[in-house]
Parts: structure tokens; sequence; C-alpha cells
């Protein structure tokens, strides 16, 4: 499949996750958007991987690797890291205000 | 992503009780920042160099070769990540670990 196939696609995911950062009020709502970036990033890296290991293969690339790849487990981690400990910070806000709004939290400015 | 599951079913969220957006003007204008931003993305790329060999006289865009090769194959991931990325991996063991602490140590009901 030609290259920007994916890159489109995972440009499309990306916006769209930004879209629901800006745009949504749940906060788990947000996190999820978050997930999405994150996960898109991964899509684009593991193609552009293939792709530099198809031209490797036909003597187009210098070299090639399998370092795409990897760091994708690598942003897996991160994600999976920092998912659960927001999802602790939103349950204890929820315990303690009864919602996950999150316009909710500009009173802490008064 | 059973994580989020677990703390939508913890919340007891009605729909009546949520406020909703105050106007639709910020879902239009997220909306039209994120178009934007796809736009601008793939504006950037079309005309892009790197992202279309020459092979002779034709122009051909560059392929993510999906069928062969042993580059997205598990086994080799895994010995690439106990072999050449073991430090990071171990490190990442690291990070869960604090991670898990800091959720524990936030969800705490005192």
């Amino acid at each position: 499949m030609p290259i920007h196939y994916y890159i489109i696609l995972a440009a499309t995911l990306f916006c769209i996750g930004v879209i629901g950062v800006l745009t949504r009020r749940n906060a788990i709502i947000v996190f999820m958007c978050v997930e999405l970036m994150l996960n898109a990033v991964n899509l684009m890296l593991v193609a552009f991987s293939k792709m530099h290991f198809g031209m490797f293969q036909r003597g187009l690339a210098p070299a090639s690797g399998i370092d795409g790849q990897m760091f994708v487990f690598f942003i897996m981690v991160v994600a999976a890291a920092e998912v659960s400990v927001g999802l602790a910070i939103i349950v204890m806000m929820y315990r303690n205000v009864h919602s996950v709004d999150i316009n909710f939290l500009n009173r802490l400015k008064n | 992503m059973v994580l989020f599951l677990f703390v939508i079913m913890l919340m007891n969220q009605n729909t009546e009780t949520e406020p909703r957006n105050k106007s639709m003007w910020i879902k239009l204008a997220g909306a039209i920042s994120g178009g934007c931003l796809l736009v601008v993305v793939v504006a950037a790329i079309r005309d892009s160099a790197s992202l279309v060999e020459r092979v002779g006289d034709k122009v051909y865009a560059k392929a993510a070769v999906t069928n062969f090769g042993d580059i997205g194959l598990i086994e080799k991931l895994g010995k690439s990540l106990f072999t050449d990325y073991v430090v990071p991996f171990e490190i990442s063991s690291v990070l869960f670990l604090s991670a898990m602490v800091g959720a524990v140590v936030i969800g705490k009901k005192d």
C-alpha cells in the first residue's frame, strides 16, 4: 500500500483526537482522545519502519532497523502508565466533587 | 482499555444531571481548528519528494511492504527487545512500578 494512505489515516486520527481534547468536557473522554493521538503516532511509526525496510531490501536506503517498532513498544508502555495515573486522579476528583466535568476545576483559581 | 470501563462504571452518571456545552460555538471552533490542522498536515506531505521514488522514467509512491520480509515478526521483536533494548526494558518496568505505586497512593481512601 502506498505510504501516503498510512500518513493520511494517521493524520486524520490525530486530528480527531485533537478535536476531542479541545472540545469535550468530560475528563474521561479527553483521556480517550489522548490515547487516540498516541495510537495514531504508533501507526505512523510502524508504517514508516516497514517502508524503510522495503527500501533497504531494494538497495535504496542505507540501513534499516527495527527501531521504529521498538519505539512503539515503549510508547505503549508510557501510555499505559499515564492512563493508570490519570484515571486515579479522575477517581479522586470524582470522590471530592462528584462530577467529572473539567470546567469544574476552574474553581481552583478562586 | 479495561481500566476505562471500570472507571466509567464506578461513576454514577446520568445524562440529565450533566451540564451541556454552553454554546455550540465551542464545538464549531474545535472542529474548524482540527480541520485546519489536518489540511496543513496533508498539504505538507503532498509535494514531498521523499515519499516518491523514481525507477527509470516513472515515478512511484513509496510503498510500505506488508507481505514479505521478517521485520514485523514477533520472534524477531522479542529477541531484539531482550538483547539490544534490555536497558529501556528494565527502566520501563521501574516506570510501571512507580506508576502503580502512584496510582494506589492517589486513590487511597482516607
